[in-house]
């Protein structure tokens, strides 16, 4: 392991901590300000999360070691998610520890943790957020699969640094497979990170929420380390958008030194990502639950003809 | 530049059938005229830029005339239609949406493995979007079958023609322009008769959904 490659995985790590909260921040604050409301301040994720590591964590009698293993195992998931996505560098030593698949591998384990805390209780709201997030899960899985294996096809590789270097450094070109990737991709992230149409982060209407449904139960440093994961998933997403449909500017191994320029791109890519989900989800109103198994499959049709029409124009 | 350019008319071609699918999963009529809209748009401009790379003038020309009517005219004759007959919502289908997905994943590649053989004979620039303008045109067909009610059929039948003039475009560089005016004009005349032939349908019927038509049979 080269000295570079050490530096750039502890800044990526680092940085994913750092940012992931001002990028949830940055969201709210839009999501706010589209609405006609008052923003929130952009740190208030930051101040939340101090609030919350410094308050007691109270666990009902009956939770088993499971119930209090589980934040852990997501915010985990969720750091390891982060340090293999090449978000300033290609040059990443834990990169070959897993790839594309692995890394829909990493996903689904945080959420099973999750759902069976959630069920661990046995409350009615937790089984149910559960039942629903397992739903929204298995529909969203292959069809982010597919999108992943339309970029792998150009690269000729699953790993993700791999599809970075090739994608990112190569001469201009226009995949129109890619295309329908990207709106996959878009819809995929949307379910996964319980984005409006899908799911709605603010809502404590008991009737309709998801995600808020499962961490019901959880307080303290316990509910935290939650919040603080869903921000790194958030994150995790946008940088596989970012490294999968505009990867320039990430550095390469042979000149480290143009991370100093990944970063403020990086920043900057972040910002109009940010603001582009802050207003599809102030365009767009909450689905029927019964209606996300359609967006769904919508989502995974176009990924497999992004493959069908990737394969159509490369036999020519 | 001109390798750029041949993608871009690729792009266009893949953001055509991405149109063609999201109109085969619309259920609203106003949006499914939207959706038509913004396929008129694409083809004006992948016509204009086959236009261009190839450097045949008279493709600007029809680019105008496609402008002219599948932006603008035959659009705005659609919306005056159902404002007359006063539907927005009701798009009804034979089977549901889903299933007319996964059906339209089956055209998709029956197309493109039926066009694979024929872009690799052909020498023109953009001979793999041959693959593309074949499923849009089955996909609208596939829409028009699926479809109970006159309008999204009347919307259907014009997709077809927006497929086929893709192909047209794109495979071959365009057909002469006496056909390709000729068949704007039956376009535009096709949509003014279908109008006039919904209105009768509903007053026959009190509804516009074509399987009353079938009492129309002599036993």
């Amino acid at each position: 392991m080269s000295f570079t490659g050490f530096l750039s995985q502890a800044l990526e790590i680092l940085l994913a901590l750092a940012l992931a909260p001002l990028l949830s921040g940055w969201v709210n604050q839009w999501r706010a300000w589209l609405q006609n409301k008052s923003a929130p301040s952009l740190l208030q994720p930051y101040r939340l999360l101090h609030k919350l590591f410094n308050k007691e964590s109270v666990v009902a009698d009956h939770a088993t070691q499971l119930f209090r293993a589980a934040p852990y195992v997501k915010f985990g998931c969720m750091l390891v998610a982060c340090a293999i996505i090449p978000t300033l560098s290609t040059d990443l030593p834990l990169a070959p520890a897993a790839d594309a698949m692995a890394l829909v591998g990493l996903f689904a384990l945080a959420r099973v943790f999750i759902a069976l805390a959630a069920m661990d209780i046995g409350t009615a709201f937790g089984t149910m957020g559960a039942r629903r997030e397992m739903l929204i899960g298995f529909l969203a899985e292959p069809a982010l699969l597919m999108v992943l294996f339309s970029a792998s096809l150009i690269s000729k590789s699953t790993s993700l640094t791999t599809i970075v270097d090739t994608l990112g450094h190569r001469e201009l070109a226009i995949y129109p497979g890619l295309a329908f990737a990207g709106v996959a991709f878009v819809m995929v992230s949307l379910a996964e990170n319980a984005r409006v149409p899908v799911d709605n982060p603010a809502t404590h209407l008991e009737l309709t929420m998801i995600h808020e449904a499962m961490v019901l139960e959880y307080s303290g440093r316990h509910l935290a380390l939650l919040e603080w994961a869903v921000s790194l998933k958030l994150f995790a997403y946008s940088c596989i958008g970012l490294a999968l449909f505009f990867p320039w500017g990430v550095a390469q191994a042979t000149e480290p030194l143009t991370m100093l320029l990944a970063l403020p791109a990086l920043v900057f890519k972040l910002a109009i990502g940010g603001f582009l989900l802050a207003v599809l989800e102030a365009i767009s109103a909450k689905m029927r639950i019964f209606r996300v198994p359609e967006f769904l499959a919508t989502a995974f049709l176009l990924a497999v003809i992004g493959l069908l029409v990737h394969l159509l124009l490369a036999t020519r | 530049m001109s390798a750029l350019l041949t993608q871009f008319v690729n792009l266009l071609g893949a953001v055509l059938l991405m149109l063609a699918f999201a109109m085969i999963s619309q259920r609203r009529i106003v949006s499914l005229i939207h959706l038509f809209t913004m396929q008129g748009a694409t083809l004006v401009l992948s016509t204009a830029v086959v236009g261009y790379v190839t450097n045949q003038p008279h493709l600007y020309l029809s680019a105008g005339v496609t402008f002219l009517l599948k932006v603008l005219l035959i659009p705005y004759l659609l919306h005056r239609v159902i404002d007359r007959l006063g539907i927005h919502w009701d798009v009804e289908t034979l089977i549901n949406i889903p299933t007319t997905m996964l059906i339209g994943i089956g055209v998709v590649i029956f197309s493109f493995n039926l066009a694979i053989p024929i872009s690799q004979l052909s020498t023109t620039l953009t001979s793999g979007t041959l693959g593309m303008a074949l499923a849009c045109v089955l996909l609208s067909f596939l829409m028009m079958i699926t479809r109970t009610k006159a309008v999204p059929q009347v919307i259907g039948f014009l997709a077809i023609e927006n497929g086929l003039f893709f192909a047209a475009t794109s495979a071959t560089y365009g057909m002469p322009m006496v056909v390709e005016l000729g068949i704007a004009l039956d376009v535009l005349i096709g949509v003014l008769i279908l109008g006039v032939f919904m209105f009768q349908i509903r007053e026959q019927f009190d509804s516009l959904d074509i399987r009353h038509l079938e009492k129309l049979k002599d036993d």
